[in-house]
Parts: structure tokens; C-alpha cells; sequence
């Protein structure tokens, strides 16, 4: 008998009636992801020189160190792939290459303009930090339907690292950072993804009881309150980080994130307009009382009104120049002035340097990149079986995609502005490490739903 | 009895409700993309000129600025001073030249020859460009250009030196082309110190502006005097012109003391000898009875026009900066005309007016466009635009200009002007000294206002005007002839070298 998967060669096989059809295997596609990882870290290269030259006239004497370690990381990561998830989607690695070199482009690029403040290498030392994760991920998990078993242990441990840093300082304006040995950690970016794996559990459990119990307001199936607890507990807990922690950002996060898995989970539009009206009802209150996010909305508003006040331009007016002054095609890179936000602009405002040097083009591509992210881990989720595993692939994709709109949204003057880092491009070694588990999970989904049609690979 | 709808939908292609998730991702990554393209393309241009936005001065002053020129050489520079706002100017002679060339100052602004020339100077005039929309394609500047002056070094820096720290101005021109050959102004300033962003700037900017002295006001073109008997070479050419007077050796029939028409103000003289004194004498000797009547005797009407023919009550000339306007009052009773026509009332000139009424007596009648820029060019010195000599207007018939030029010669020669005179030249000028402040206590300016002509050149090469205003002695002792004369003879004769020089 011929063996599953091995192609039979052309001229040899006899076409007879009775020869068994080979069963259809699929490709695994690793050369693919191969080629395109190679071409990822030659993009990042090529912004890493660009720099040089423009800034210096010469390429920056660490380019070869840069490429070669960018590009070891990246093969790493792809043996790991080879080795254990073989029938991942090829497309996942090399965007979250290409994302992470290109955001280490840039903050390159903005360190030229704080000599005192070199953040490359600490990003570079993270980024490291998050592929060891990665591999880590992708050898040691060997089926995403572990993570199922955790889900309350999910839950506690995020809730845990959400309230660790409230009893530490803020930080200009935010409790969201632990100062740990030198090192600043933001819990809040690694509770996501374990929040994620709770909603994932949680909802693939408790979905009919969410669905089908409950009473009937004209068109809308209100839930009972047995399972309203555990919504509104959500509901106030992402209120409760927005008071306490002042991080808008997350707290929004945090809600979309649920509404739109229990959406997918239940099929209910009452969920939504529940959510919606709690959301609503929220931001209102919060948006009142606390003049930090107050502050933010009437900045959204009026962006300019510091400078008719005499004051100055404020960091998002700075940042509306900087996209302005990249136009179409953008100044190039090194020869923009996005530094002009002062603050933040390695990390926050890190997409206004995109959008200065490379353009609406090169912001456009960009967004596309994030997008195929997402289109990616839709993908495998619509591909899966499993309710859990569906539920995780478009919460973890959910998840970088509000994080984009959050806050590309919010440096564009689309929406009000949250502190949020935009994934693998802006400084931050929590955000880095944790966008590089949520593609090491969304790796090990997609391996699953693609190889689960294959005969050679049953889970 | 419900269907199931959510994720146990086991419909091909996907569940609804994942699809429509994924819809809203699409609709948000649209409402990105569709808000960006606002913001960096149909919002890009609001905000690239909104006022706080730093990236113009930075392009602006991110590389070296274009160099003004005099007799050739740069009188600017540009430091590289590293920051934001990396390129500062500087100059060489800064006092010296500064009426000329003014400030660039990343603070301030930018005044004068920096400020009207400033497209050239930094690189955004298009016509720097090689190719027409190339800096628009390639998303570059032009280096900066540079702008070649009319000045005369040598002659500017006689005139500085002349006036010696006095407040004061010198403006000098080529009559027959409208070259301005000197602009000085005194006490000046080093437009230097306003280069840069450093705190020194502030500082200077303060201390300039509380400055008595004013030493940031050109007094050259900015400034209007009572230009006092120099004004009576315009008296003289509309008496002339309206046949008032035919002959310059006639008598004009003129009392002295002169009783003010239709009031019983007595007009009297410095001079001896004004009463029924010829129009020769009466200007040799600068009578002030004679020409108050001659004025008074041609009519509101004649004398206004001569004045505007002169350039009086003119808002626009441009030199390429603005001219302060000098007036001749429109509206005037007898004795304020008969005044007015003694460059007194309320008759004012700038040094520049007074240097082109002395331009257009030297050049036969007719006014040139006084102007500063010769020329424009790129960087590698290609010329970029080139500023053609014109006429403004015809001041005077060439008949009556001839007789001006004999009676300035005789003011020189025999009269109030001897300090002016050059050997080896023909020089004609007028005194003035012209009384100011309430019941006319202010120390008086000394006028005086000259042309030259080298005794082997075809026409005048230079006419000049002086003020001095706090001519230092006593008040009697003040007078055009003493105080100012001395200065043109020194622009006058500087020039007169270098036109030499270069084998006129």
C-alpha cells in the first residue's frame, strides 16, 4: 500500500481502476514561511541602513550584527516551527518578524535623537526575551486544548496581575507599571493573553446557558441573572482597572474583547446591546469623574486648543504634524521629525514615525500587516472544530486587532487617545514578549485546524 | 425552538457570527485607513502650515543660508550651531551693513534684504530649482541662493566712518541707474547677536529695543526729517518749470524780512544780501525770504506736483523693502505753503528722497527707481533674476535740471557747500539745516545733499544725501555746510575712486 502523503511519481503509477486513491495531504508550506522570514529580516535590514545613510551617510557600522541577530531569532523560531507545529499557518511568523524588525528600525531611528536614551538594544534584548517565549510555546505546548484546563487558573492569575500595580507609584498618570530590579514590567499586557484563555473556557462551557436561558423583552433574549454574574464581574473589573489604574486603553481592550467573544460564542445581538449599554453607561460615568480620561476626550476633540491657548502644541497635535508631514510617500526614514512629541514617541506615538518616514504608504502597509494577522487567526479559528480553541484563535486575534484600532486610532485623532503599545512595534518588553506568545498560540491553533484534515497528523 | 447560531453551526465556510466579528475588524481597519489618508493627505497641508508646527523653520534652517553680496564677497555666513534649529547667520561688518541687509533671526524673523530676499536666500524660490517642480518631486530645497547688492563697499564705509558715531544717516546713489551705492544708518547694531536661539538672543532683543538710540531704525529709508533748505532745490526747479522764475540772475523782487501771506510772521535770514536777490544767489546763500515767496508765488497746486514728480507722497517704492513715504502736504494755507516750501511745516523726507531729488538734478531731470539688488543667483553663482534700471518718473525738464546743476556748483564753489569739494571733480550740492521739536527747541539736523561728477567722466557718477541729527557743538554752530557736507565728500569721493577704478 502506498503511504499516506507520499506522492506518487509521475510515469510510474500505474492507472488502474482498483489503485487506491492517496489520501490529500496537505502542504505544509515551512518553505514558504522560510522565504518569506529571509525576505522579512532583508526589509528590516535595508530600513536599518536606510537610516544610516540618511542620518550619517554611511550604513550604521552594527548592521550585520543587527540582521545577523534578527535573523537568527527569526530561524530559531522557524526550527521550532518545523519541529513541532509543521502545519502552521506560514503567513503568522514572518508578519510578526517583519513587525517586530521594523519596529526596531524605528525606535534605531528616534534613539539618534536622545543620545542619552538608547532603547534599541533593550527592545532588541526583549525581542529575544520573547522568541525564547515563542519556542518555548511552541515545543512545550503540545495542544492548544491544554490550555482548557486552566481556564480558572487563567482567571485568577490575571486578575493577580492586574491589581499587582495599583499598590505601585503611577507613572505619568497610570498604575499600570512594576519597577522590579531596574526592570519595568506592565502586567496588564500579559493578562491579556490569560484572559483570553479564560473567556476562551469560560464561554465554550457556559455558551448554551448563555444562549438559550433567559427572558424575552421584544426582540431582545435578556439573559437570566445566574449568568449575568459573571458579565457583569467583567464589566466591573475593566471599569475597576480603568479607576484605579487610569488605563483607558485596557480597560477598553479588556470589554471589547469580551462582548465580541460572546457574540461569537452565543450568537446573541442582546449581548451586545447589553455590552454596549454597560460600555456606554461606563465611559460616561468615568469619563466625568476622572479628569485623567476627561482630559483625553476633550483632547480628541479639540486637538489644537493648547496651541490657541498660548501653550504649545500638545503630544497628539505633535503627532497629527508628524502624520501630515509624511504625506503620501513619507519623508523618508531618519529624515523626519516625528521627535517633536517628546514623550512617548518610541512607544505610544511610535506609529507617527512610521506615518512621518514611510508615508501613507508605508502606514498603510503596516495596517494590511496587522490585518493579515488578524485574518490569519480568524482563519484558523473558522477552520477548528473545537469551540475552545475557536473562541481562543479570535480572542487572541481579537485582541491585536483592538489593540491596532485602540491605538492607532487614537495617535490618527479617530478616537481619544489611550496609552497602549502598538503590538511588536513600540517600545516595551512586556507588549514585545506578549504579542510573541499570542502568535506562538495562534501557531500552535493553526497547526491544529490545518492538520487535523490530514490523515497523518490526528490530534 | 431557537437553531443553534453561534459556534455550533456546522454551516460550510464558517459560523455567521465569526463572520460578522470578522466584518467589524474589516470596518475597523477601513475607519484606520480612511482616517489616516485624511489626516496625511486632504488635512496634510492645514496642518503643515499651522503655526506650531516646528518642521518649516526646522527644513528652513536645516541647512546653510544663501550669502548677501558687496563688491563680490559674502558680508553674511551661516554657523552650524547644531540643534533643532541647526544653521545661525552671521555677518561680517555686521553695524556696517545691517540698514542693508537687516536680521535673520530664528526668534525674530528676518528684516530688510534677509526678509524680502528671504525665498532666494533659504532655498524656496522655484526658479532655483534645475528643473521647474523639481524640489516638489524630490521633496527637497535648493541650496540656498545668493543675492548680489548694488552696493560700494568703499563708499558704505566712508560714510559710516564719516558719520563717526553720530546719529545720523547716508543714502547714495548712481543717478543714472537708480544703484543704491550706500544705506547707512547710525548708531547700529549687529544684526549677529539676533542669530540663534540662545538665550543671548532675548536678551539682545531687549536691550536693542530699550535703546535710546534706536539703534535698529533705519534711519536711511525709515526715518523722515524736515529736510529744511535742501527741499529748496525743489522750490527752485518748480519756480523754474512754472515760469515763475525765467532767469537765474534776475531779480526776484523779494523783501527781507518776509511777511508771511496774509499774516504779519516775519521771515528773516541767516544770510546777508536776500533781499531782492537773485535765484542764483538766493540759493547760493540759501535765502530763505526768496524761496518762501517763490514757492508761495508758483501755488499749492505746481509746487504739490513738482514734490510727487520728486517722489514725495509716494506709498510704494520698494527698494525692494518699503520706503518710509516722505510728504509734501496737499492741503495748505498761503504762509504754510510759503513754509513748506523752506522744507519746513510739515514737509518731511527720508535720506533716500533727498538723495534721489539730487539724483534727478544730476541726471538731467528724470528720477531713477532707487534699487539694491543687482542680481539673484543659485548658489554655484548662476544668475537667477537681474533687477533692470528704470525711470519713475521725469522730475524736471533737462533745462531746468541744467540750471540746478550750475546753481549747486556755485553753492559749492562759492557758497554754503565749500566742504564738499573734490579736486578733481565738479561737485554740486545744497545745504539745509532744518529746525525741529516744539517751537523749534530740538537740536537742528544738518542736511546736505551732493552730486559728483570726476572731471574725466561723461556724466555724475554719485548723488548723496546727509542728515546728521545731534550734530555734536553748539546750536548755532550747526549747519549742513559744517556737519554733513564733510560726509558725502568722503561717500563721493569714495566712489568717484572706484568708479576710477574700474576705468570710467
Amino acid at each position: 500500500m502506498i503511504e499516506p502523503g507520499t506522492p506518487g511519481l509521475p510515469g510510474t503509477r500505474t492507472e488502474t481502476d482498483d489503485a487506491p486513491a492517496p489520501a490529500l495531504r496537505l502542504p505544509r508550506r515551512r518553505g514558504v514561511e522560510f522565504a518569506l522570514i529571509v525576505l522579512a529580516v532583508l526589509i528590516s535590514m535595508y530600513g536599518y541602513c536606510a537610516v544610516g545613510l540618511a542620518t550619517q551617510g554611511t550604513v550604521p557600522p552594527g548592521a550585520t550584527r543587527y540582521g545577523a541577530g534578527l535573523g537568527v531569532l527569526a530561524l530559531l523560531a522557524h526550527c521550532a516551527v518545523r519541529l513541532r507545529a509543521p502545519y502552521a499557518d506560514p503567513l503568522l511568523l514572518p508578519i510578526a518578524v517583519l513587525l517586530n524588525g521594523v519596529g526596531l528600525v524605528l525606535i534605531y531611528r528616534l534613539d539618534l535623537e536622545t543620545p542619552g536614551d538608547r532603547a534599541a538594544p533593550t527592545q532588541l534584548y526583549w525581542s529575544t526575551v520573547g522568541v525564547a517565549l515563542f519556542i518555548a510555546v511552541v515545543l512545550l505546548l503540545r495542544h492548544h486544548r491544554v490550555l482548557q484546563r486552566y481556564t480558572y487558573v487563567c482567571v485568577v492569575a490575571a486578575l493577580a496581575l492586574l491589581t499587582l500595580p495599583i499598590f505601585f507609584p503611577a507613572v505619568n498618570g497610570a498604575r499600570i507599571w512594576l519597577r522590579i530590579a531596574g526592570f519595568s514590567i506592565q502586567p496588564g499586557e500579559f493578562a491579556k493573553v490569560l484572559l483570553a484563555v479564560f473567556f476562551a473556557g469560560y464561554l465554550a462551557a457556559n455558551r448554551h446557558a448563555l444562549a438559550y436561558t433567559g427572558r424575552r423583552v421584544w426582540r431582545l433574549q435578556l439573559p437570566t441573572g445566574r449568568v449575568l454574574g459573571p458579565v457583569v464581574a467583567i464589566w466591573l473589573l475593566s471599569v475597576g482597572v480603568l479607576v484605579l489604574e487610569r488605563d483607558l486603553g485596557t480597560s477598553l481592550l479588556f470589554f471589547g474583547l469580551f462582548v465580541v467573544l460572546l457574540y461569537v460564542a452565543t450568537g446573541r445581538t442582546g449581548w451586545i446591546a447589553v455590552g454596549l449599554l454597560l460600555a456606554v453607561a461606563g465611559a460616561l460615568a468615568v469619563g466625568r469623574l476622572e479628569p485623567h480620561v476627561h482630559a483625553r476626550v476633550a483632547d480628541w476633540l479639540h486637538p489644537f486648543a493648547s496651541i490657541d491657548a498660548g501653550i504649545g502644541p500638545n503630544q497628539l497635535a505633535q503627532s497629527l504634524f508628524a502624520f501630515a508631514a509624511g504625506g503620501a510617500l513619507g519623508t523618508g526614514l531618519g529624515l523626519g521629525h516625528s521627535i517633536l512629541i517628546g514623550f512617548a514617541a518610541k512607544s505610544d506615538f511610535i506609529l507617527a514615525t512610521a506615518g512621518e518616514e514611510l508615508g501613507l504608504a508605508g502606514l498603510s502597509a503596516l495596517f494590511l500587516l496587522y490585518a493579515l494577522l488578524v485574518e490569519r487567526g480568524y482563519r484558523a479559528g473558522l477552520a477548528l472544530r473545537d469551540p475552545f480553541g475557536r473562541l481562543l484563535a479570535i480572542g487572541l486575534a481579537s485582541i491585536v486587532a483592538l489593540q491596532v484600532f485602540v491605538i492607532a486610532g487614537g495617535v490618527t485623532g479617530l478616537i481619544p487617545l489611550t496609552g497602549m503599545a502598538m503590538p511588536f512595534l513600540a517600545q516595551g518588553g512586556s507588549s514585545v514578549v506578549t504579542n510573541w506568545i499570542i502568535v506562538a498560540l495562534l501557531i500552535r491553533i493553526s497547526d491544529s485546524a490545518r492538520s487535523q484534515y490530514d490523515g497523518t497528523a490526528v490530534p | 425552538m431557537n437553531l443553534p447560531r453561534g459556534l455550533d453551526s456546522a454551516r460550510p465556510g464558517g459560523t455567521p457570527t465569526i463572520q460578522r466579528a470578522a466584518a467589524l475588524c474589516a470596518l475597523l481597519l477601513v475607519a484606520l485607513l480612511v482616517n489616516a489618508t485624511r489626516v496625511q493627505i486632504f488635512e496634510a497641508s492645514r496642518y503643515d502650515d499651522n503655526p506650531a508646527n516646528r518642521r518649516q523653520m526646522i527644513a528652513r534652517y536645516g541647512a546653510p543660508r544663501g550669502d548677501i553680496l558687496v563688491d563680490g564677497r559674502a558680508v553674511t555666513g551661516s554657523r552650524d550651531a547644531g540643534g533643532m534649529f541647526r544653521y545661525e547667520r552671521t555677518y561680517t561688518d555686521g553695524p556696517l551693513f545691517a540698514p542693508v541687509t537687516g536680521f535673520a533671526s530664528q526668534v525674530y524673523g528676518t528684516t530688510m534684504l534677509e526678509d524680502t530676499q528671504d525665498a532666494t536666500l533659504a532655498g524656496t524660490d522655484p526658479d532655483l530649482a534645475p528643473f521647474p517642480l523639481w524640489n516638489d518631486v524630490t521633496r527637497t530645497r535648493s541650496s540656498g541662493g545668493n543675492v548680489v547688492t548694488t552696493l560700494n563697499g568703499a563708499a558704505q564705509r566712508a560714510a559710516y566712518q564719516a558719520l563717526g558715531g553720530r546719529s545720523g544717516a547716508v543714502a547714495a546713489i548712481e543717478p543714472s541707474t537708480g544703484r543704491i551705492l550706500a544705506l547707512v544708518s547710525a548708531p547700529s547694531y549687529d544684526p549677529g547677536e539676533l542669530s540663534g536661539s540662545r538665550d543671548s538672543v532675548a536678551r539682545a532683543w531687549e536691550r536693542l529695543n530699550a535703546d535710546a538710540g534706536k539703534p535698529m531704525l533705519n534711519r536711511a529709508i525709515r526715518q523722515t526729517y524736515p529736510p529744511g533748505s535742501t527741499f529748496k532745490v525743489v522750490t527752485a526747479a518748480a519756480a523754474l518749470d512754472a515760469g515763475v522764475v525765467r532767469d537765474l540772475d534776475e531779480s526776484t523782487d523779494s523783501p527781507d524780512p518776509y511777511l508771511l501771506p496774509g499774516t504779519t510772521t516775519r521771515l528773516t535770514n541767516e544770510a546777508r544780501g536776500c533781499e531782492d536777490a537773485s535765484l542764483r544767489y538766493a540759493f547760493e546763500w540759501s535765502c530763505n525770504t526768496v524761496f518762501a515767496k517763490l514757492g508761495f508765488e508758483v501755488g499749492l497746486r505746481n509746487m504739490t506736483q513738482a514734490a510727487e514728480r520728486f517722489g514725495f507722497n509716494d506709498q510704494r517704492l520698494r527698494i525692494p523693502f518699503s520706503v518710509a513715504q516722505s510728504t509734501f502736504e496737499r492741503k495748505l494755507d498761503g504762509p504754510q505753503l510759503a513754509l513748506s516750501s523752506i522744507g519746513q511745516f510739515d514737509t518731511r523726507a527720508t535720506p533716500l528722497q533727498m538723495a534721489m531729488i539730487a539724483g534727478a538734478v544730476a541726471g538731467d531731470g528724470s528720477v531713477s527707481a532707487p534699487y539694491l539688488v543687482d542680481r539673484t543667483t543659485t548658489k554655484s553663482g548662476d544668475t537667477v533674476s537681474a533687477t533692470e534700471p528704470r525711470t519713475l518718473r521725469r522730475a524736471m525738464s533737462p533745462a531746468t535740471a541744467a540750471a540746478l546743476r550750475e546753481m549747486m556748483v556755485n553753492a559749492v564753489q562759492e557758497g554754503t557747500g565749500q566742504n564738499a569739494m573734490i579736486p578733481g571733480a565738479t561737485v554740486g550740492g545744497k545745504t539745509g539745516t532744518a529746525q525741529h521739536g516744539v517751537g523749534n527747541s530740538g537740536t537742528p539736523y544738518a542736511w546736505f545733499i551732493s552730486w559728483a561728477q570726476a572731471d574725466d567722466a561723461m556724466e555724475p557718477g554719485v548723488a548723496v544725501a546727509v542728515v546728521v541729527e545731534d550734530a555734536a557743538g553748539e546750536r548755532g554752530e550747526i549747519s549742513g555746510g559744517g556737519d554733513a557736507a564733510p560726509i558725502a565728500r568722503s561717500v563721493m569721493q569714495a566712489v568717484l575712486e572706484s568708479q576710477r577704478g574700474m576705468g570710467r
